[in-house]
């Protein structure tokens, strides 16, 4: 164990660079003048952003991810915290399979679940319409949530939530002033990260969405024709959006769990 | 009394968002899938039937095999890989760092997971181009130019980008769990550093590392943007081929084929992960 001294730090400060490299890169690129970057780096402009910004569709496709990504954290957030509480109060009969319809969802390929997805929308008349879209994530986003709000619950005594009925509360009165209070940091916590797993998902998106087009989906779209840096432009905002959201969600679960 | 007793809503309203939801949207899908890899399509319709014609036209052809062996290489090798090279940071941030300074390293570490692995594939794109960064950078030593991307190197670089994060954490999760005074007390018997690696640590680590190496195997098994994008879709591994399917000439069905194969694979993989994750000690 002696050995991993310097050497050990260098190689794990290496290994972080090549995890954010391409994150910072895209920052930097996004300001760069060159079409094709290289080293040494052109001149500093802030072109990319103006044109990207000055397109219509762009607003439209901001448009259509927030108002999926807002939907989406409520509907994922409330599904996983039932989920949570049901997983912290009750043992049942199928109690695995359940938690395990609760977990799995994310370990399936985007792409399967994509095809799954776009056959089963369009036999209900769903697909090509941001509807579809939000169903998909919150298939994709609630275990996210689920795991949140089951840390937080796992922090909690038990015997509050009884003492509040042998006090004479009914459960849904435990519920609004011993459990939602309790667990409301862990609840923001979900929404933000929630929206942030829908704000990035492009691979389901793209195979639902039609014409009703994400911010991810737009970008992967004109990956595939000519490859332009105002990519990197809308990326460092889609970037900063998510990062925002899962800072303030980690700080929020780490601030409580300090003094809770 | 008690026979009587009615079903108390409470607890169920609260079992049922879950169930309600993924039911809908999860578990039908899916085996609607499962059915519609038995249906017809003629004049690029879909029509039900229950007959074997996209599995055999599928399982029957040469390219299919191609890319599912591509695909499974890949994956096996990006598991193996993304655990060696993490090990050794996973080794320094259970045992060098402060509890602070590991706790700042894996909360960075769960960001990429949410950032966009799009963009970030485009900049490696034009961070390994012929004329990118890091060939002007190896030109300046009297190196290269280097042809980087559209090869099996490219999609390999995007591959780590896109595992290495949860390999670490996964394995640091599981270092950090072990009892100091286990690698002290082997340390004190006079066992050599490369013993100690070897007879304690690895043995009491193994659930953490056999985990991360098959989330690494899942998520490359199903990743279509590396291969796609960094990769050059020569060959196309699984992922490009149900992409094809779906988006070119309607044929849902066989894609279906392609997608149900994926998950039977997936499936082994990972209840024999599972069972060596967790399993007796042999």
């Amino acid at each position: 164990m002696k050995a991993l001294g310097l050497l050990g730090r260098v190689y794990l400060a290496a290994l972080f660079v090549f995890i954010f490299a391409p994150i910072a890169a895209s920052v930097v690129f996004s300001f760069n003048s060159d079409r094709f970057p290289t080293l040494p780096l052109g001149s500093f402009t802030t072109d990319w952003y103006a044109r990207a910004f000055s397109r219509p569709e762009v607003w439209e496709a901001i448009g259509n991810s927030l108002a999926v990504a807002a939907v989406t954290a409520v509907l994922a957030t409330f599904i996983g915290f039932a989920t949570a509480y049901t997983d912290f109060r009750y043992g049942f009969r199928f109690k695995q399979a359940y938690l395990a319809l609760a977990l799995l969802p994310p370990t399936l390929p985007l792409v399967i679940l994509g095809l799954a997805m776009l056959a089963w929308l369009s036999r209900i008349g769903l697909s090509g319409t941001l509807s579809g879209i939000v169903i998909a994530h919150v298939v994709l986003a609630s275990p996210f949530a689920m795991a949140i709000c089951r840390l937080r619950l796992s922090q909690m005594d038990p015997a509050l939530e009884a003492a509040a009925w042998n006090l004479g509360s009914s459960p849904w009165g435990a519920m609004r002033h011993v459990i939602l209070p309790f667990c409301a940091p862990a609840l923001v916590s979900a929404l933000c990260l929630t929206a942030a797993v829908s704000f990035d998902e492009f691979i389901v998106a793209w195979f639902v969405s039609g014409l009703n087009r994400t911010v991810p989906v737009m970008i992967l779209e004109i990956l595939q024709g000519n490859v332009d840096p105002q990519i990197n432009a809308i990326g460092t905002v889609v970037f900063l959006t998510s990062m925002s959201l899962v800072i303030a969600a980690q700080f929020l679960i780490f601030r409580r769990r300090s003094n809770g | 009394m008690t026979l009587l007793r009615r079903p108390d809503p409470y607890p169920l309203l609260w079992r049922l968002p879950l169930l309600l939801w993924q039911g809908a949207f999860f578990v039908i899908p899916l085996l609607f899938m499962a059915a519609m890899s038995f249906w017809l399509v003629r004049n690029y319709r879909m029509e039900p039937a229950f007959v074997f014609d996209n599995w055999a036209r599928m399982l029957g052809r040469g390219a299919f095999w191609d890319a599912y062996w591509i695909t499974l290489w890949r994956a096996a090798l990006a598991g193996v890989i993304a655990t060696l090279v993490a090990f050794p940071a996973s080794l320094v941030l259970a045992f060098r760092l402060s509890e602070p300074a590991r706790r700042f390293a894996l909360l960075c570490l769960v960001v990429p997971f949410f950032t966009s692995f799009l963009v970030r594939a485009y900049a490696w794109q034009v961070i390994l181009a012929e004329s990118g960064p890091v060939n002007a950078a190896l030109g300046g030593i009297g190196l290269g130019p280097y042809s980087m991307l559209n090869s099996g190197f490219g999609a390999m670089v995007g591959y780590l980008t896109l595992v290495l994060p949860l390999v670490v954490i996964f394995q640091t999760w599981s270092l950090a769990a072990i009892d100091k005074s286990l690698i002290e007390a082997a340390g004190n018997l006079g066992a050599a550093p490369a013993r100690v690696l070897w007879s304690v640590i690895l043995p009491a680590a193994r659930t953490g590392l056999v985990l991360g190496a098959l989330f690494a195997f899942i998520m490359t098994f199903g990743d279509f943007v590396s291969p796609f994008y960094l990769g050059g879709s020569k060959p196309p591994t699984l992922t490009i081929l149900i992409i094809d399917t779906t988006k070119s000439g309607q044929q849902w069905p066989r894609a279906a084929v392609v997608a149900l194969t994926m998950i039977a694979t997936l499936f082994a993989v990972a209840t024999a992960a599972l069972k060596a994750a967790y399993g007796r000690r042999g």
